[in-house]
C-alpha cells in the first residue's frame, strides 16, 4: 500500500452541450481528451479519470473557460495504490462491485463503496489497483484496507 | 464405537469430558463413537435426545461451542468439526444433561400441549411482563449469549459469478464439469466440509468406479480448471432480487487472532443452479425421539463416511428401497441388522437379516438411550431389543431456496414429495435430488443438462457427456404417522408432535400458516426441514384435504441460521463508521481538547487549560475570548458547494428563498433552504466569487443532503438550467477568526492589510498568507466582528497553529464547540436544533426573506395558510426568571396554571446555555403565537430529567440586538 | 436488489438513495392550484404492479435515475438518467 501523490487536480464538468469542445481543448493542452465513463487513460503528463455523472477528474494544469466548470480538488482526495496477489480478493471484502479481472480490465474505474466511504476505484495493473477517498477519511480508509488485509492473510 | 481405528486424533471436551475424535470429523461423529447418545435436551419438554442427521437439518444434537464472550449458541454438533481443543456443552439443561430439573415440563406434558402459552399466561394482565415471561425465557430458551462484546472476527465479502451452483452432490458436481469446461465463470458452494453430496456415504459405482473416486476426478478436474472457484463449508442461505444470493461460509482450520470464523457472502450470479439434494424424513411414531432413533441415510453416512457404528444393534424401519440401503450397508460393515421393518405390503428385499413387511415400530423403549422397539405386524406386537433405530420416511427435495421469492412449491404424486415450480427465482434452474430426481444416474444427467442450458444462455458452447450410473428406481408409499398411544414427534426441534398438529386443527388453526404459529412447528432455527411435509400431511388429513390443497409454509432466508457477527462483519469498533478528521485535528487532541462527533466528523468540545476542573470553566473562556478579544475555531466541516456557470445564479434563486442574482461578485449573503412542502431545509452563506462562480456554505449535519439536493434541482427538476456544482468541503479548511481583535490578528497573518473600505460586513475576497492562495469571508456565527479565512487543506494544520498563537498574543485563542454553541445562542442563530424538519421559514421569523419575484422550491407550499398561521408554534427566547435557573434542551412549555401535560403543551425548548457574557441562562425555543407573548412568564417543564422553571419570552437574539458589533 | 445505474452499470441497492414517485419531475408551475400542489407533493398510488420512482446514485456517479420496476415481481425493467427524459 502506498500513497499517490496529485500535486495539481480537477473537477472538470463541461457545460451544456460543451463536452466535445472541452474534450478537444484538453487534448489540446495535455494530449488527452475527456475519457469515456468509467474508464481512466493517462499519458506522461497528465491523467483524466471519469468521476460522474458528466465529470472527470483531471491530474493536470488545464483552461476550460467557458467550456467546462473547473474546480480545484489537489487536497480534496486521499490515493492509495494497493497491490500484490491478494489485492482482488482484499478489495471483494470491502467493494460491492465486481473487480474480477475479466470485467474489470486495466483502466477502468469506478465510482462505488469501500466500506462505508464513496470511493473512486481504477485498475492500474494486472494486481494493482488505485483508491481515491475523502482526504478526511484517509485514516479509515488505511484502517479499513489493512483490517481486510490482515483477515485474508490469516485465511492462508 | 468405530469400525476402524484412525490414525491420528486429537482430544476435545464435551460437558467436560475428554473425548477423541479425527480432526475435521463431525463431532456428533466422535461422541457416537465414543458411546455418547444423550447430547442434548429438547426445547419444550427437555426430553433427552441423540443424533439424528448427519447435516445441517439436525435438529436434536444443538450444542454451544466456547465460553464467556466468544461462546457460540446452537451449533449443531453434526456440522461443527472436531480440532484439538475444542469446548463443546450441551444446551438446554440445568444441572446437568443427564438429572435436568426442568425434564418435569414432560410429565407436565398434558398441560403444556401447543397454544399453551397463549391460552394459560393470558390473566392477570400484570402478571406476564413479571412473572411468566422471565420464566418461559428461562425455561424455553435454546443456548444462551454471554452479554459480553464478541472478540471472535467475522468477515463480509462479495463475489461475482456466471454461474452460481448451490450443492455439490452428483448433480452439482456433474453441472461444474459441464458448465466449466464450457468457460463459464463458476462458483460452485456446498455446506458439507466436502464435495460430493450423497456419493461421500453411498456404495455405488459411477463410470465403473466407487463413486468416490468418481468424486476425486472431478474435482481434480475442476480445481485445474482457472474459472472455477470452489467453496466447501459454505451454505448459501438466500435467494434475493436480480441474482443476489447470500452465503455463509464456515472457515476451518486453526484459529488466529485475525482470522475469521465466518464469512458471509454476497454472491451476484448471471444464472443459478439449485442441485441442494433432499432431505429425509422422519415417521411419526410413538416415542419416535429417544437417543439412538437416527435418520437412515445419516446412520450410512455414520457408518460409510466417518467409520464410526451408531449401535451394536440396529433395526431399520422405512416405507420406500432407499430404507433397505441402509440395511445392507450395515450388514457389510459387520453390525448387527436386528429387523429391515417396511410398511409396504409386498416388497423385494434380501440380506443377512429379518424382513418384515407390511410392519411398522409402534412403541420404544429406553430412557436416556434406546433399548427396543416394539413392531406391529399383521396386528400383532412384538418387542426387539434394539440399541438404533434407522428411520426413513422418504425424501423431501431442498425446495427452499426456490421459495425465498413468493414462489411455492409443487406436490409430486409418485414420490409423495413437493417438487420445486419451475421459474420461481429469476435465473434460476433446479437439477437433480432437489428437482424430484433421486438415483444418481438421474442426477448427473440433469446436472449437466441443466448446466448445457445454462451455458447455452450464455453464449457459450458446452458438451453434454454424462457417465454411467446408478439407476435403482425410488419407490414409496406415503406413511407419515402411526396409530396408537403415546406422544409421535413430528418437529424435534420444537417439540411438536401429531396431537399438537390435530389440536390445532380441531382449534380451526386449519390452515398452514396458522397451524405454524399455533404449534410453533417449523420455526426458529430449523425452519421445517425435515418436519414440514409429515406436519402437512398430518394437518391435511386431520382437516380432510389432500396435501397439495394443504400446501407448505412459506420458507424464508436464511436457510441456515446466519450470525449477526457475520452480516454486520466489519461494522463494529473503527468499522462502524468512518472517521472524518479536519487538518487541525491532532493540534486539538494535543491541547486535550475532548472530541464531540458532528455527523462523521470530529470537533473539539473545548480546549481545557491548566487549573480548570469542569467543561463551563473552560466555554466561559472562550466564549470571553470572542467577546473581548479573539477566537479561532475550526469550521472546515461546514459544507461548501461550488456553483459555476451561466445559470450559477438562476440555480442559487430556485434553491434559496430570497435572490442571489442580485448579490455583487465580493459579497455574501445569507440564505436559507426550504423543502419543497415549504419546511426549511437548511441555511447558511454563500458568496460570489466572479460573475459565474459562487461557493455555498451549509451546516454540517446536512451537508450531503444538500449536495443531494442541489443536484435533483438541477438533473431533476430544471435540467436547462446550465450551471455545475462540485463539493469544495474536503479541498479547504476553513478557520473562523471571530472577536473585536479579529482584523488585528488577521493583518498579523496575511500579505496584505485589510481596511475597512475594502472589507465591510459580508465581503469576501482573495487574501494571501505567506504566500499561499486563501478565501475571506467577513461573516459572523457569533455576533463580532468575524472573518472566516480559507485555505488549501494541505496548509489547514500550519494556518490554525499560526492564528491561535497570534489569537493568544491577543488575549484569545482557540474556541471548541460549546463555546460556538453559547455565542450562536446569545445571537439568536439557529442551528439543526431549531430547524428540524417540522419548522417554517414562518416559524423562525423569516417568512418575509420568501422573494415573489421568482419561484424557487418550497415557495408554493410554504404559502399554505396552515404553514402560516398565528397559531403555530413560533421561535422565541427564554430566560430563567423564578428560583430554578437551570434550562434544558427538549423540555416541555406550559401556561403558568396548567397541568403539565401533553395537551396543554404551548410548546417546547431546542437549544441552552449559559451565558457568560449575560450571567444568565437562555434556551431557545417554540411557542404558540410565541412573537405576541414577549415579556409573559411561563413553566417549563423537563419531565426527563424532572426539572420545571419560570421562564420569561423574549425575543430569541439576547444579545446585540441591532447586530452593531458584527458590522462595526 | 441490483439497480442498473446508465452511466455505471448493475449495482448493489446499497449504492443508491431512493426519492419516491417519479412524479417528481412534473414540477406544478407555482400558480397551479392547491390541488395539483398537493397530488405532486402528497398523493401517491401505491401500484401492486409497475412503478416508476426516482434513485439517486449517491455512493456512485451521482446521477439522478428514473427506475421503471414492478412491485410484485421486483423485476426492473427500464433505468434512464432523469437528466435526459424527455418531459
Ligand atoms: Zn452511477
Amino acid at each position: 500500500m502506498t500513497e499517490v501523490v496529485l500535486e495539481r487536480l480537477v473537477l472538470v464538468s463541461p457545460y451544456i452541450g460543451q463536452a466535445k469542445w472541452a474534450s478537444a481543448a484538453l487534448k489540446e493542452q495535455i494530449g488527452l481528451g475527456l475519457s469515456a465513463p468509467g474508464r481512466a487513460i493517462s499519458n506522461r503528463r497528465a491523467r483524466v479519470i471519469w468521476a460522474g455523472q458528466r465529470s472527470w477528474l483531471v491530474a493536470a494544469e488545464v483552461k476550460l473557460e467557458g467550456l467546462a466548470a473547473v474546480t480545484d480538488q489537489s487536497d480534496a482526495w486521499a490515493s492509495l495504490r494497493i497491490e500484490g496477489a491478494g489485492v482482488e480478493d482484499v478489495l471483494a471484502r470491502l467493494v460491492p462491485i465486481d473487480l474480477r479481472a475479466s470485467t474489470f480490465k486495466g483502466g477502468h474505474t469506478a465510482r462505488t463503496m469501500l466500506a462505508h466511504m464513496n470511493v473512486a476505484i481504477t485498475r492500474v495493473g494486472a494486481q494493482a489497483f488505485e483508491v481515491m477517498a475523502m482526504r478526511s477519511m484517509a485514516g479509515t480508509l488505511v484502517h479499513d484496507l489493512q483490517a481486510a488485509a490482515a483477515q485474508v492473510t490469516a485465511r492462508g | 464405537m468405530r469400525l476402524q481405528e484412525p490414525e491420528d486424533t486429537v482430544s476435545f471436551t464435551f460437558d467436560g469430558q475428554s473425548i477423541r475424535g479425527v480432526p475435521g470429523e463431525p463431532v456428533a461423529a466422535a461422541l457416537m463413537a465414543a458411546g455418547v447418545k444423550l447430547v442434548a435436551r429438547s426445547f419444550k419438554y427437555h426430553r433427552p435426545r441423540g443424533i439424528m442427521s448427519a447435516g445441517s437439518e439436525e435438529q436434536n444434537a444443538l450444542v454451544t461451542v466456547g465460553r464467556g464472550a466468544q461462546a457460540e449458541p446452537n451449533v449443531r454438533a453434526t456440522v461443527l468439526e472436531v480440532s484439538a481443543g475444542l469446548e463443546v456443552f450441551s444446551q438446554n439443561a440445568w444441572p446437568s444433561l443427564k438429572y435436568d430439573v426442568m425434564a418435569v415440563n414432560d410429565l407436565m406434558a398434558p398441560f403444556l400441549g401447543a397454544g399453551f402459552y397463549y391460552k394459560t399466561f393470558m390473566w392477570p394482565k400484570a402478571f406476564w411482563e413479571k412473572l411468566y415471561e422471565p420464566i418461559i425465557r428461562r425455561a424455553a430458551g435454546l443456548g444462551g449469549l454471554s452479554g459480553q462484546p464478541n472478540a471472535d472476527r467475522y468477515e463480509k465479502a462479495f463475489a461475482f459469478c456466471d454461474v452460481l451452483i448451490i450443492g455439490g452432490g452428483p448433480a452439482g458436481l456433474m453441472a461444474a464439469l459441464t458448465a466449466g469446461r464450457a468457460g463459464a465463470d463458476i462458483i460452485l458452494a456446498d455446506e458439507d466440509t466436502a464435495m460430493g453430496g450423497r456419493l461421500l456415504r453411498e456404495v455405488e459405482d459411477i463410470d465403473g468406479q466407487p463413486a468416490a473416486d468418481w468424486v476425486e476426478e472431478a474435482l481434480v478436474e475442476l480445481r485445474a480448471l482457472p474459472n472455477v472457484r470452489l467453496m466447501t463449508r459454505t451454505t448459501v442461505t438466500g435467494a434475493y432480487d436480480q441474482g443476489t444470493y447470500g452465503a455463509l461460509e464456515r472457515i476451518a482450520g486453526p484459529r488466529h487472532i485475525d482470522k475469521p470464523l465466518e464469512c458471509f457472502w454476497r454472491v451476484v450470479a448471471k444464472r443459478a443452479i439449485l442441485s441442494a439434494g433432499a432431505l429425509e424424513r422422519p415417521i411419526a411414531f410413538p416415542d419416535n425421539d429417544r437417543p439412538g432413533v437416527m435418520m437412515a441415510s445419516a446412520v450410512r453416512s455414520y457408518v460409510n463416511r466417518w467409520g464410526v457404528a451408531p449401535g451394536k444393534t440396529v433395526a431399520v424401519f422405512g416405507n420406500n428401497d432407499d430404507a433397505h440401503r441402509t440395511a445392507h450397508d450395515l450388514a457389510a460393515a459387520g453390525i448387527t441388522v436386528a429387523a429391515l421393518i417396511d410398511s409396504r405390503p409386498d416388497i423385494q428385499a434380501e440380506g443377512d437379516f429379518e424382513v418384515l413387511s407390511n410392519a411398522t415400530v409402534t412403541a420404544t423403549k429406553g430412557r436416556h438411550a434406546l433399548e427396543g422397539i416394539t413392531v406391529t405386524q399383521d396386528g400383532e406386537a412384538r418387542e426387539i431389543p434394539v440399541d438404533c433405530l434407522a428411520i426413513s420416511g422418504g425424501w423431501n427435495p431442498t425446495v427452499h431456496l426456490t421459495c425465498h421469492m413468493n414462489g411455492r412449491p409443487t406436490w409430486r404424486e409418485d414420490i409423495a414429495s413437493f417438487v420445486p415450480t419451475p421459474d420461481s427465482i429469476p435465473g434460476m434452474v433446479t437439477a437433480g435430488a432437489c428437482n424430484g430426481a433421486f438415483t444418481t444416474a438421474a442426477c448427473l444427467k440433469e446436472g449437466a443438462e441443466a448446466a448445457a442450458d445454462v451455458a447455452r444462455g450464455l453464449g457459450l458452447k458446452p458438451k453434454v457427456t454424462v457417465p454411467a450410473a446408478d439407476e435403482r428406481a425410488y419407490k414409496i408409499a406415503p406413511l407419515w404417522a402411526m396409530p396408537g398411544k403415546g406422544r409421535k414427534w413430528i418437529d424435534f426441534q420444537n417439540d411438536v408432535h401429531v396431537k399438537d398438529i390435530n389440536l390445532a386443527a380441531q382449534e380451526n388453526f386449519r390452515s398452514v400458516e396458522h397451524m405454524k404459529r399455533y404449534t410453533t412447528q417449523g420455526m426458529a432455527p430449523d425452519q421445517g426441514k425435515s418436519s414440514n411435509v409429515v406436519a402437512l400431511a398430518v394437518l391435511a388429513d386431520a382437516t380432510g384435504r389432500g396435501i397439495p390443497e394443504t400446501g407448505t409454509t412459506t420458507f424464508r432466508p436464511p436457510f441456515v441460521p446466519v450470525s449477526i457477527a457475520a452480516m454486520g462483519a466489519g461494522s463494529q469498533g473503527k468499522g462502524f463508521a468512518p472517521e472524518r478528521l479536519t487538518t487541525s485535528h491532532h493540534a486539538s487532541v494535543a491541547r486535550g481538547a475532548p472530541m464531540i462527533e458532528a455527523g462523521l466528523w470530529y470537533r473539539p468540545s473545548y480546549f481545557p487549560q491548566q487549573g480548570e476542573t469542569y467543561w463551563r470553566q473552560s466555554c466561559d473562556r472562550e466564549v470571553g475570548y470572542v467577546r473581548n478579544a479573539v477566537g479561532v475555531c475550526d469550521v472546515s466541516t461546514l459544507g461548501k458547494i461550488d456553483i459555476q456557470g451561466p445559470d450559477a445564479a438562476a440555480l442559487l434563486d430556485f434553491v434559496y428563498v430570497n435572490m442571489f442574482s442580485t448579490l455583487k461578485q465580493g459579497r455574501v449573503r445569507y440564505g436559507l433552504m426550504l423543502r419543497e412542502d415549504g419546511h426549511v431545509m437548511d441555511d447558511g452563506t454563500t458568496a460570489r466569487l466572479g460573475p459565474e462562480h459562487f461557493v455555498m456554505t451549509t451546516t454540517t449535519a446536512a451537508a450531503g443532503q444538500v449536495m443531494r439536493h442541489l443536484e435533483f434541482a438541477l438533473q431533476v427538476l430544471r435540467p436547462d438550467l446550465d450551471a455545475r456544482i462540485a463539493s469544495v468541503t474536503e479541498q479547504w479548511a476553513q478557520f473562523a477568526v471571530a472577536g473585536p481583535r479579529s482584523r488585528a490578528l488577521l493583518n498579523a497573518v496575511l500579505d496584505a492589510r485589510l481596511t475597512d473600505a475594502d472589507w465591510p460586513f459580508m465581503a469576501c475576497g482573495d487574501v494571501a498568507v505567506a504566500g499561499v492562495a486563501g478565501r475571506l469571508f467577513r461573516i459572523s456565527f457569533s455576533g463580532e466582528h468575524a472573518y472566516e479565512l480559507a485555505v488549501p487543506a494541505r496548509y489547514g494544520a500550519s494556518l490554525f497553529r499560526l492564528l491561535t498563537a497570534q489569537a493568544e498574543t491577543l488575549g484569545g485563542g482557540a474556541y471548541g464547540m460549546e463555546a460556538l454553541n453559547v455565542l450562536r445562542i446569545e445571537k439568536g442563530f439557529i442551528t439543526h436544533a431549531e430547524i428540524h424538519g417540522r419548522v417554517t421559514a414562518f416559524d423562525i421569523g423569516m417568512d418575509r426573506m420568501i422573494s415573489r419575484k421568482k419561484d424557487c422550491i418550497g415557495q408554493t407550499a410554504a404559502a399554505r395558510s396552515g404553514l402560516m398561521s398565528e397559531e403555530r408554534e413560533q421561535l422565541v427566547g427564554l430566560k430563567p426568571v423564578g428560583a430554578v435557573k437551570q434550562l434544558t434542551a427538549g423540555a416541555y412549555l406550559f401556561e403558568p396554571g396548567a397541568a403539565a401535560e401533553r395537551i396543554n403543551s404551548q410548546g417546547y425548548t431546542t437549544s441552552e446555555a449559559y451565558s457568560p457574557t449575560l450571567k444568565t441562562g437562555l434556551a431557545l425555543g417554540f411557542l404558540k403565537r410565541g412573537r405576541a407573548r414577549h415579556g409573559e412568564v411561563i413553566r417549563m417543564v423537563d419531565h426527563l430529567r424532572e426539572i420545571e422553571a419560570k421562564v420569561e419570552v423574549c425575543d430569541p437574539v439576547f444579545f446585540d440586538p441591532d447586530g452593531g458589533r458584527a458590522r462595526g | 436488489m441490483r439497480i442498473t445505474c446508465p452511466n455505471c452499470g448493475e449495482r448493489d441497492r446499497r449504492e443508491f438513495y431512493y426519492q419516491g414517485d417519479a412524479v417528481a419531475l412534473a414540477r406544478p408551475a407555482s400558480d397551479a392550484g392547491p390541488q395539483a400542489w398537493d397530488d405532486y407533493l402528497h398523493n401517491r398510488e401505491n401500484p401492486a404492479g409497475d412503478t416508476q420512482d426516482l434513485w439517486f446514485h449517491e455512493a456512485g456517479c451521482g446521477a439522478w435515475i428514473v427506475v421503471s420496476r414492478n412491485t410484485v415481481t421486483h423485476a426492473i425493467d427500464s433505468t434512464t438518467l432523469a437528466a435526459t427524459v424527455k418531459r
